[in-house]
């Protein structure tokens, strides 16, 4: 791995984004609003609602926290989209990168991007709700932590798609955040979903990191299975992701997808 | 003369369809080879092959010296490539697009290098300015210079002077005549401009149906076929093959 290589796509993105004011405010855009707006829904539902039992900003720690793995996943997406609708897809694959180092430089990246939305809705909700998501104490971080890898590890699976695929493939990236929201139980607990669903919930990090964000708020305590367990999954699927992102790279050298890319 | 590109039988399948038909060349060092042929004769799979885009159904590159399949990443170290099919990254100035690609080569020296680029390529004015917003002739020169940014022992050209005006494509042969002889690099053409590939190349193959069909110096094709000029007898080779087989 070469770090001057990783440095040097990064360096591509982040000149595409301090060039252009309205990509910035883009990035800071939809986070500020979408928190705004699960603020006053949150702030609802915790004084008319026994569950919440009045504990103000559940809702809203998990909107943040969906959006942090949303903005992941999609900021993973948009960089390799990005690549395509430039006409720069070739000159990135003749480049003497190695598939590791252009998946390290989008993953530091995406994280980037992400803060960059996450930064500014994380101080507004404190002047607007009185809410401070750092209520999660440390275990926030490992939440974090581990919506971050499942972010990336969706994005990469998506990406892997539009190797395969080629740009066809672009909707798709745009809808697999929808399709798995609702398993994620994010603002629902898990008994929620029918039976058949759960057991699909079940076999994704997000219910494990969404429990215990509620678990955390509302009951005040730790269950530390649940860490375990987002982190297990997330293990497995990110080795899945890497993998057939491998698998895809291989089929479009085979198949002639990387030399008609963005034509 | 040291061969810097060795091409031993390779063929490419996409299914049941034969794109590139078991094709074998070399290309000397300080040498400039051109491919030729109709749309569809297997020139881009054969230059996606050489990138390591693509990998051949059978057949074996070296590059160099170096088996493609298995030092890739040592290969595109020392390679580079052109084609009005791709750009650089629009947003991005000439000089930030020169950055980034001098780290993604690893680049040395990358101000120098970029200056030495800028004066010879006349892009010295254009640095500063959006790529996107350059003109055909200047984006041309611009993606000529991360060319050549890694200083390319191999460099393979896909219609670099198309859409390009007589003085702008003039210069550029030009460039490409001077830059060769000085660095002594090995380039691989392709064309579909006929004074530009007899000007410039040494020698040529006409490929068909993903076939070489003939190959030799263009002076010896043109009078091999018994016509005035080397468009003629790409126009003979191409509407009919078995002619001349």
């Amino acid at each position: 791995m070469s770090l001057t290589r990783i440095y040097g796509l990064f360096l591509r993105h982040f000149y595409l984004i301090t060039r252009s004011f309205p990509r910035i405010l883009d990035l800071v855009y939809w986070p500020s609003i979408q928190i705004t707006l699960w603020g006053f829904i949150s702030n609802f539902f915790a004084t008319h609602t026994t569950y919440y039992n009045n504990a103000v900003g559940v809702i809203l720690t998990c909107a943040i926290l969906y959006d942090f793995l949303f903005r992941t996943s999609i900021g993973f997406n948009m960089l390799f989209l990005e690549e395509i609708w430039s006409r720069n897809f070739t000159n990135l694959f003749i480049a003497p990168m190695r598939i590791g180092e252009i998946l390290t430089s989008l993953v530091i990246t995406a994280l980037i991007r992400s803060l960059i939305g996450l930064v500014p809705a994380i101080l507004l909700t404190s002047p607007l709700f009185g809410i401070s998501i750092l209520d999660l104490g440390i275990f926030l971080f490992f939440l974090f932590l581990s919506l971050y890898i499942f972010g990336i590890t969706l994005g990469i699976l998506v990406s892997s798609g539009l190797l395969r695929f080629g740009p066809s493939f672009e909707n798709i990236a745009w809808s697999t955040m929808f399709l798995l929201a609702p398993f994620g139980c994010i603002y629902y607990p898990i008994e929620t979903l029918p039976e058949i669903f759960q057991k699909i919930a079940y076999v994704l990090p997000l219910v494990y990191i969404f429990e215990e964000a509620r678990n955390i708020l509302i009951n005040q305590t730790v269950n530390i299975e649940n860490v375990y367990y987002a982190f297990m999954w997330n293990a497995f699927y990110f080795s899945l992701s890497i993998a057939l992102f491998y698998y895809s790279f291989n089929a479009a050298k085979n198949k002639g997808t990387l030399i008609n890319m963005g034509e | 003369m040291k061969n810097l590109i060795e091409v031993q039988n390779i063929k490419k399948n996409y299914g049941k369809k034969e794109a590139v038909k078991g094709i074998s060349f070399n290309v000397e060092e300080n040498e400039i080879l051109g491919l030729l042929g109709p749309n569809g004769s297997g020139k881009t799979t054969t230059i996606g092959m050489l990138l390591g885009l693509l990998k051949p159904t059978s057949g074996q590159i070296f590059i160099n010296n170096l088996r493609l399949e298995e030092n890739r990443i040592q290969i595109l170290e020392m390679i580079n490539f052109i084609s009005p099919y791709i750009e650089l990254p629009k947003k991005l100035t000439v000089k930030q697009n020169l950055y980034v690609y001098s780290k993604l080569y690893k680049v040395q020296n990358i101000e120098e290098r970029i200056e030495y680029l800028s004066e010879k390529l006349r892009i010295g004015e254009l640095l500063n300015s959006i790529t996107g917003e350059l003109s055909s002739g200047q984006k041309n020169r611009v993606s000529l210079a991360k060319a050549l940014v890694n200083e390319p022992k191999v460099l393979l050209l896909d219609e670099p002077t198309a859409s390009l005006d007589p003085e702008v494509g003039d210069f550029v042969r030009t460039f490409l005549e001077d830059y060769k002889k000085e660095k002594k690099i090995s380039i691989l053409l392709a064309s579909h401009n006929m004074n530009e590939v007899t000007r410039l190349c040494k020698s040529v193959l006409m490929m068909k149906n993903g076939e070489i069909i003939d190959k030799g110096k263009p002076k010896d094709l043109i009078a091999k076929h018994g016509r005035a000029n080397l468009e003629e007898v790409f126009l003979k080779l191409s509407r009919s093959k078995s002619e001349f087989n």
